[in-house]
């Protein structure tokens, strides 16, 4: 066998290997879909959006998600964004903007089960019963590194040519970055912000304990508010095989939404890039 | 040249000037000085690394950007009411921008801003305080004509200046520097990444605003800075090896060193 017939067979093992690993990756994830489809939308009904918990439906859950994870993202997006700003347009290259930028990484690879738990001791135990605005620092926390990380690298992308041009047209520092290289960057900074939401949308871990669950109508953000991921955590270990029903439904409708949103994330970048 | 330059006064000048880049240990720029005259065209040429771009983004002190660099010496810019000042002593923000917006500077790489046509030179001049419509609509086909660039987007003002061509974008920028009405243009290798019909257009326009500005040009393309300028600077090294008329230096120059860069013997 010469040279050249071994690097073909070489290489048509190679693309056998990496297609077949591929493959498997995808079966995994298509019987994921397929499993949280068939179970899901057996107990999925019009009324699982027209009742709270307690009467069987999951309005009150999937709402009180979605006010916790838009609050967080009302804290976590103007936080990381104006500090990410700071990093790449104002303190880059400096000691400080390093060790800030390596701390944010940090913070970006805790699990999310200790933010749970800080926020739990600094919010949840002095009020003695899990609240709202706990549930929301705790996704923010979540969020902020994301928001960070994003906001600075799309912002390292944009040319410092762009940054010059407009140095040399006299425009003061803070205009530059308000309207040119922001404006520039804005279609990968709202990728990164709708993926950061889609991210938080989903967890569990942070709610656990400080925002807990509840089978009613949110009564405001000082108690207990009703969380889906939590819900479908506790519904999926009852004994009661309707609640486990329910607990499948509740996580199809979060798969989809996520996956939208995601989805929905990609497709804008690739639309702008066709331009 | 003595006469010639003895009617014409210096728009901008460099006196002893030298210039070292942060964390370098020696200087970039060495005791440089030269005039840059008015309405005239001045090109700086010289092999890569020479220096010449760092001469020419010290006169707006674009560097400045970039924390760190030293500057010694003098730039002197000749302000209205025939004032002379050292742009090197200005320090505040403030007079940074008004510097920018007397010396107005075009790179390499065409860089539209990311919004219109029309929006990438009025942005300039609503920063300057001009809001009125009418006079806004006045001075961005003011400054497209300048930029020979009106006939070709006139109908597409509303356009995103990104979709242009390269050399379409290259004259949007010059056209934007231009509706600033600043005194003094610089051009850094403005060419260097076109194609040559876009360059022959960008260099016809040159010619043409040199009624009207001062200008320094940076090029790699020592016919091109045979065609367009009056006066020729060769710089080598971080030095200023000789400067003088364009038809002097590329025919007649004094230095062995200037005519072996001319005819191509090194560089």
């Amino acid at each position: 066998m010469n040279l050249s017939q071994r690097r073909l067979l070489i290489n048509r093992l190679f693309s056998i290997v990496s297609a077949g690993t591929a493959i498997v990756g995808l079966i995994f994830l298509g019987w994921i879909i397929v499993t949280l489809v068939m179970k899901g939308t057996e107990a999925l009904s019009f009324r699982v959006f027209t009742t709270d918990l307690v009467n069987g439906g999951l309005r009150n859950l999937i709402w009180g998600q979605f006010v916790l994870s838009m609050l967080a993202a009302a804290i976590a997006v103007p936080l990381g964004m104006l500090a990410g700003i700071w990093l790449q347009e104002y303190g880059n290259h400096t000691r400080y903007a390093h060790f800030i930028r390596d701390l944010s990484d940090v913070m970006m690879s805790a699990p999310s089960i200790v933010i749970g738990t800080f926020v739990y001791a600094i919010l949840v135990v002095p009020v003695q019963h899990t609240n709202g605005w706990a549930g929301i620092v705790a996704l923010a926390i979540l969020m902020l590194p994301i928001v960070v990380r994003t906001t600075d690298d799309m912002l390292g992308l944009i040319p410092r040519e762009l940054r010059e041009a407009g140095v040399a047209l006299g425009i003061p520092k803070y205009r530059i970055i308000l309207d040119i290289i922001i404006r520039a960057a804005k279609v990968g900074i709202m990728t990164g912000l709708l993926l950061a939401f889609a991210r938080i949308v989903g967890e569990t871990a942070p709610l656990l304990y400080t925002s807990g669950t509840s089978e009613f109508w949110p009564e405001g953000l000082t108690q207990t508010y009703p969380s889906l991921t939590v819900s479908i955590y506790n519904l999926a270990t009852m004994p009661d095989a309707e609640m486990v029903k329910l607990a499948w439904t509740g996580a199809l409708l979060l798969a989809v939404f996520v996956l939208t949103l995601n989805i929905v994330g990609r497709y804008v970048v690739r639309d702008r890039r066709k331009k | 040249m003595q006469e010639a330059q003895a009617n014409l006064c210096p728009m901008m000048e460099a006196v002893d000037f030298s210039f070292t880049y942060p964390g370098a240990s020696k200087p970039s720029l060495k005791g440089i000085n030269l005039p840059v005259l008015e309405n005239r065209i001045t090109a700086l040429i010289g092999p890569s690394g020479c220096g010449k771009s760092t001469l020419l983004r010290s006169m707006n002190r674009i560097h400045d950007l970039y924390p760190g660099c030293r500057y010694e010496g003098a730039i002197n810019l000749r302000c209205e009411n025939g004032e002379v000042k050292n742009i090197l002593e200005w320090k505040k923000e403030n007079d940074l921008i008004r510097l920018r917006q007397k010396v107005g500077m075009i790179f390499q790489k065409p860089t539209p801003f990311p919004m219109s046509i029309y929006d990438n030179i009025a942005y300039g001049l609503k920063l300057q305080g001009i809001r009125n419509r009418s006079e806004l609509d006045e001075r961005v086909e003011q400054a497209l004509r300048d930029g020979a660039l009106w006939n070709e987007v006139k109908d597409r003002l509303k356009d995103d200046a990104r979709g242009l061509s390269g050399g379409q974008q290259q004259r949007l920028c010059i056209a934007r520097s231009v509706a600033l009405r600043p005194d003094v243009l610089l051009f850094d290798e403005p060419t260097s990444a076109l194609d040559p019909i876009s360059t022959v257009a960008i260099e016809e326009m040159i010619m043409e605003l040199r009624n009207r500005y001062t200008i320094c040009i940076v090029t790699h393309n020592m016919q091109q800075a045979a065609r367009i300028s009056d006066y020729t600077a060769f710089m080598y090294m971080g030095e200023l090896v000789e400067y003088g008329e364009t038809d002097t230096i590329f025919t007649n120059p004094r230095e062995k060193q200037t005519e072996d860069y001319i005819t191509g013997r090194f560089g």
